[in-house]
């Protein structure tokens, strides 16, 4: 599913080149559950930013779905991020002014997809993760919990091949974490592919991969799952 | 994307800021209200004086003495510019297509019944004046077709003058003095009311050739044309100039056809009507640069949100669109809010005071309008642009 060969990303802060990653080599299959763990400041966003196709490397090839992802222009770029991709951010990034139905309606209403249709997929989402009676509320009327999986509903309703999860509990109370990252590890048992940056060692330690980042280097991968 | 998606998520950003939304789109409300009001009133005006000279009739052609030329020559020098006569008119009325010609002298003068006198406008006229000026006689007749050369003292009567001098008597067969002249009254003038200020009620009708005589001219100070419906007011006003040129040995009269006169007329009015359309449009302007700033403002409060756009799939383009489509939405908004106004503000003012024409011209409505989306489009474009070109990594990191 993805395959990273040499990856360098540096960026310029004043007159410094500062390196958020070096050499990264990593490939993951699809359907696979990995975690990515390390210090504050190692490269793990960073990382997960050139997956999700909103950054670019410096250096190094990408290969998303044994296709060269690393040098695609804006249009093309979008068109995979949209079909193909998954965010779930720690911040959960709903947009205030819009209703739960409207912030999962998104995607499909960037891709042209036709309203009726929009609106099925919408309310099927969002009564398979138990939020169907709060479907009209706005963010600032949900619990931390229940923003985070309206986040998750808007993030799978294009039923993207892989998820790309930063931090995704790192804003919530055990309860809701726990609840989140239930929803998570079902969409894997559904065949998405998982890559969640998390500090927590407890959740890092449910995944069947472990990536631990130091640096901007890869310090250890526990290796693929099929590996072991 | 759909474009009704694009609008509807448009509107519902502009929506949520509501103080704010409304104030910017007040901006570009203002500038449409001036824009309407005043071009209603330009446009009113435009009208109004139009159907004022043309009370009288189209196919008017009006010769005057003495020549108006570019060389900056007018009727100043008297020598060689010969008197415009009775003869004159009555060769003039001879041509094909001319139905009648109306020679004119006019002049103040006391005018004087058995007990009463008054000051009024005299004016020395040929007996089809009723037909080429349209007027209409209320009661006896007009001035008789006398040869105008040796015309009998007959007068006709403004209603004006008619009331203050007889009351509700009435004056049919009765004397009049002019001057030192007895004449006796033929009929009185339906009332015609004020022409730019100039009350012809209050005037009296005698023949042209005794009103020469009164006011002791040589020359009578206008002949107009009547010609026949269908005819190229040119064609005319060429014969009649061959005419008088063969008449006169030169060219020292001056032909204006009504055509011409309107035309001139119509386009100092629309030239008029422009330039407080185009005071409006500054206003306009404020409203745009309103736009701008506000859209500015709001694209750098949601730099997170444009980051996650683009992290669901949305493309550079989109989020232009979609802030370009936010600002028009503003403007178009703004721009029906002041079209309301405006229009109804134009209305108001014709109904308050009915003196001030107005007229709304739906061209400049629709003008106005297409300019608020416009400006809103020019206003949108800058923000939008920035926000299409946020970096997706640092627009997401900005919470
Ligand atoms: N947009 C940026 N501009 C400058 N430096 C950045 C930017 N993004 C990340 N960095 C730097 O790159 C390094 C890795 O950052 P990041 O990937 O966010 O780490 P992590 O997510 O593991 O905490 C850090 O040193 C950080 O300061
Ligand atoms: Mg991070």
């Amino acid at each position: 599913m993805i395959r990273l060969e040499n990856i360098e990303r540096t960026f310029q802060v004043g007159d410094e080149q500062v390196y958020a990653l070096r050499q990264i080599n990593l490939t993951v299959r699809v359907g696979e559950y990995l975690s990515i763990m390390g210090p504050s400041g190692s490269g793990k966003s960073t990382l997960l930013n050139i997956l999700g196709l909103l950054d670019r490397p410096d250096k190094g090839v990408y290969h998303l779905d044994g296709r060269d992802a690393t040098h695609l222009d804006d249009r093309p770029q979008a068109e995979l991020r949209r079909h193909k991709i998954g965010f779930i951010f720690q911040f959960f990034h709903l947009i205030p002014r819009l209703t739960a139905t409207e912030n999962v309606e998104l995607p499909l209403t960037l891709a042209g997809v036709a309203p009726a249709e929009r609106k099925q997929r919408v309310m099927a989402a969002l009564a398979e993760l138990g939020l169907a009676d709060r479907a009209r509320h706005r963010p600032d009327q949900l619990s931390g919990g229940q923003r985070q999986r309206v986040a998750i509903a808007r993030a799978t309703i294009m039923r993207p091949a892989l998820i790309l999860a930063d931090e995704p509990t790192g804003n919530l109370d055990r309860a809701s974490g726990q609840e989140v990252i239930q929803t998570i590890e079902a969409l894997n048992a559904q065949g998405m592919t998982i890559v969640m940056v998390t500090h927590d060692p407890e959740l890092g330690g449910r995944t069947r991969r472990q990536v631990r980042m130091n640096d901007g280097r890869i310090a250890h991968d526990s290796g693929a799952d099929d590996e072991k | 994307m759909f474009l009704r998606d694009t609008i509807t998520l448009s509107l519902q950003a502009v929506i949520s800021h509501r103080l704010r939304s409304f104030l910017t789109a007040l901006g570009i409300a203002v500038g449409i209200a001036a824009v309407v009001l005043l071009t209603s009133l330009g446009e009113g005006i435009h009208r109004y004086v139009l159907a004022e000279f043309t009370q009288f009739g189209t196919n008017l052609i009006g010769i005057t003495p003495g020549r108006t030329s570019t060389t900056g020559f007018s009727g100043g020098v008297i020598s060689n510019v010969r008197p415009l006569s009775l003869a004159d008119a009555l060769a003039l009325e001879k041509l094909p297509r001319v139905l009648a010609a109306v020679p004119v002298v006019q002049g103040n003068a006391e005018v004087k019944s058995e007990t009463r006198s008054r000051r009024t406008y005299v004016f020395g006229v040929g007996s089809d004046t009723p037909l080429v000026w349209q007027f209409r006689v209320a009661q006896g007749r007009f001035l008789p077709g006398d040869d105008p050369r040796t015309a009998r003292a007959f007068v006709v009567l403004g209603s004006k003058v008619k009331t203050e001098l007889f009351g509700s008597v009435n004056p049919l067969g009765r004397r009049l003095r002019i001057g030192n002249e007895q004449y006796r009254i033929m009929g009185v003038m339906a009332s015609k009311g004020q022409l730019l200020g100039f009350d012809l009620d209050d005037a009296v009708y005698i023949p042209a050739g005794r009103a020469l005589a009164l006011f002791n001219r040589e020359s009578l100070m206008e002949i107009d044309l009547l010609y026949a419906e269908g005819s190229r007011s040119e064609e005319i006003a060429r014969r009649a100039r061959q005419l008088l040129i063969a008449r006169h040995g030169a060219e020292d009269f001056t032909i204006i056809t009504q055509d011409q006169m309107l035309d001139v007329l119509g386009s100092v009015l629309n030239i008029l009507t422009l330039a407080v359309g185009a005071l409006g449009g500054i206003s306009l302007l404020v409203g745009g640069v309103g736009i701008l700033t506000i859209m500015t403002i709001s694209v750098n409060e949601r730099t997170a949100e444009i980051g996650l756009l683009r992290a669901v799939g949305a493309d550079r383009r989109q989020v232009l669109g979609l802030f370009i489509c936010e600002a028009v939405v503003l403007a178009g908004i703004g721009g029906i809010a002041g079209l309301v106004i405006g229009a109804g503000g134009a209305w108001l003012l014709g109904q308050v005071v009915p003196a001030l024409p107005t007229h709304t011209s739906w061209s400049y409505v629709v003008f106005a309008e297409l300019l608020a989306v416009f400006i809103g489009l020019l206003a949108g474009v800058l923000p939008a642009r920035h926000a299409a070109r946020l970096d997706p990594i640092e627009a997401l990191r900005a919470e």
